[in-house]
């Protein structure tokens, strides 16, 4: 599906990505975890060609996504950003702008088809009952859901979230990445989320692959990737990961100062 | 979608019908007041009578320049401001207004318009418009990236810079050249030249067609630009495009008709307010009201203090910055 080569790319004369290889497979959910500043945003922005590469090629289904048209890769990626910085619209006018990669030349209004799909997008994400609200009036929750249900408006093949959990309490978190790995499983789309939170991104994702400084430091299951000794490593704090006793996924702890200074030398609550 | 249409007509209908009562009002009233029932008979009787010489010679063609100047500098207005996604950009802040007035009084300080003809006159307005045009673009779209914030100070600052230069050219010229500075600079809607007229009504109608290419595009801008590029829009190519197209409208305006500050600002802002920000409407609307409003503020310059005349750019600039003052305290602005 996406295939990243030997990628590297600059912003303002600074490497913010090195030596990216990465390949993303049909119907996967990839998490992207990584300390702040890490390049875990840049590398979604390469991906829909806002960056351009130093050097280096992504692939999407085989060709070069820099030799497509802007058009086409829009009807095919379909990004989620971190908020919503518009706000005097209705939801369903919001959802239709998904539509516009689709609109044929010189078509000027919406067809029934578009109304269609972004009637049963808003329904996928249950924001069908705020149709006709103002975007502002509706809360952070609801936003998000929102901005999912524009991405699904495209009919992307390839999905890429920027932090969708971020700024949620508990059950919209839940409630989104549930939505997420819904999309995945039923609709076979292939996503790439970006987390700050490693504990959901263990639940949730397939394979994780850690940034580190613009290069990729581990990839692989959860389990592989959420090691103590690569955490500890990349996020310099001592941690300890645990096992979710119902989904038995990896679960990172944090240990306070005061905590480790207890502890002393000997760390053997530490465990894989 | 049936909904949409009905209710986009109905608001185009409703602007159409403002501007030919408003065109209707502003070809009867006048120093020589011509009756409503009236008109029509004098249409028929063709040339001859003073009124149809009012009518047609003098009141005709600043209705068309209003509707083709005030439609114009509103749809610049709104192109603007959805592609910087800033309420405040218009052409008058962007100090594009301040470029064309050096280019005009440089031209009538060098007494060009005397020796070449009036036509040097929005040639000059235009060069200058086009050069603080050019100066701004590449401030402002330097790799790629628009800082609005620097923009609109640069615009600010132009137009303080070229308001200093235009007051020492006053101060050194002759007496003779001043009225024709100031008149030119608080702007006027009377063009005796029939060609600049007609090329204006071309310009906005095309610009208007033109527009409307774009009206997805600027759909999207407003969700900002990375969004836009998301959705599929060559986001270079049409912010190039589309400031060459607003600088043109803006450009020309102000090149015939002087400084009429406002319109481009307070108009596509209460359109905004009443038909929401959806471009496909948005457009035509402002294009239509900024047209009546511009009519409407000519019409008045010309019998308030009957039978001198008041600059319409006075006007716009009073009657705007009040509505504009006022819709700021009743609403939040967005865009």
């Amino acid at each position: 599906m996406l295939e990243v080569k030997n990628f590297a790319c600059k912003y303002d004369s600074k490497c913010i990505l090195k030596n990216i290889n990465l390949k993303v497979n049909k119907g996967d959910l990839v998490g992207i975890i990584g300390p702040n500043g890490s390049g875990k945003t840049t590398f979604l922005r390469a991906v829909t060609r806002v960056l351009k590469p130093e050097e280096g090629t992504i692939f999407l289904e085989g060709k070069n996504i820099w030799k497509m048209g802007i058009k086409e890769l829009a009807q095919k990626i379909a990004v989620v950003p971190q908020n919503l910085n518009s706000g005097a619209m209705s939801v369903q006018e919001f959802v239709l702008l998904g539509r516009i990669p689709h609109f044929k030349k010189f078509q000027f209004l919406e067809t029934k088809q578009d109304f269609e799909i972004a009637r049963k997008c808003m329904a996928l994400t249950d924001t069908l009952r705020l149709k006709d609200n103002i975007l502002e009036e509706i809360s952070g929750g609801e936003r998000q859901l929102t901005l999912i249900a524009r991405s699904l408006a495209q009919e992307p093949r390839l999905l890429l979230l920027d932090e969708p959990t971020a700024h949620l309490d508990i059950t919209h978190q839940v409630l989104i990445l549930d939505l997420i790995k819904r999309l995945n499983r039923e609709l076979e789309l292939t996503v790439i989320i970006v987390l700050h939170d490693l504990n959901l991104a263990s639940e949730y994702c397939r394979r994780l692959v850690l940034i580190n400084e613009g290069r990729i430091h581990a990839s692989g299951s959860p389990e592989e990737v959420l090691d103590y000794r690569i955490i500890e490593e990349v996020y310099k704090t001592v941690v300890v990961i645990e096992k979710n006793p119902i989904s038995s996924k990896p679960y990172v702890l944090i240990v306070s100062e005061e905590e480790k200074n207890k502890e002393g030398k000997n760390r053997k609550g530490i465990k894989m | 979608m049936n909904k949409k249409l009905i209710h986009w007509s109905l608001i185009i209908v409703a602007c159409s019908l403002t501007l030919l009562a408003i065109s209707i009002f502003s070809l009867i009233i006048g120093p020589a007041s011509i009756p409503l029932k009236k008109i029509g008979f004098y249409i028929l009787k063709g040339r001859g009578t003073p009124e149809y010489s009012i009518i047609f010679d003098i009141r005709l063609p600043r209705l068309l320049l209003g509707l083709a100047v005030g439609g114009s500098l509103s749809l610049a207005g709104v192109i603007l401001q959805g592609m910087f996604r800033n309420p405040l950009v218009e052409p008058y802040t962007l100090g594009i207004s301040g470029g064309a007035a050096i280019g005009v009084c440089l031209n009538m300080v060098c007494n060009l318009h005397l020796t070449y003809g009036i036509l040097t006159l929005p040639v000059s307005g235009f060069l200058g418009a086009g050069f603080v045009i050019l100066l701004i673009y590449f401030l402002s779209l330097r790799k790629g990236v628009v800082k609005i914030q620097g923009l609109l100070l640069t615009g600010v600052m132009i137009s303080f810079i070229s308001s200093s230069f235009i007051m020492l050219m006053m101060a050194v010229s002759h007496t003779e050249n001043l009225q024709g500075i100031v008149f030119w600079i608080m702007g006027s809607l009377e063009e005796p030249n029939w060609l600049l007229i007609k090329l204006a009504l071309w310009l906005s109608v095309g610009g208007l067609i033109a527009s409307y290419f774009f009206c997805f595009d600027l759909n999207a801008f407003s969700l900002g630009e990375e969004e836009a590029l998301h959705l599929g829009i060559n986001i270079e190519r049409t912010k190039k495009l589309l400031f060459i197209l607003a600088s043109l409208l803006a450009g020309f305006s102000v090149s015939v008709t002087g400084i009429i500050g406002f319109v481009g600002l307070v108009v596509p802002h209460f359109m905004r307010m009443i038909v929401g920000g959806d471009h496909r409407i948005l457009l035509i609307s402002s294009f239509l009201a900024g047209a009546s409003f511009l009519i409407f503020c000519d019409t008045i310059a010309k019998i308030i203090i009957a039978p001198m005349e008041l600059p319409v750019g006075v006007i716009t600039g009073i009657i705007g910055g009040i509505l504009f003052i006022y819709a700021l305290t009743k609403k939040k602005v967005v865009i």
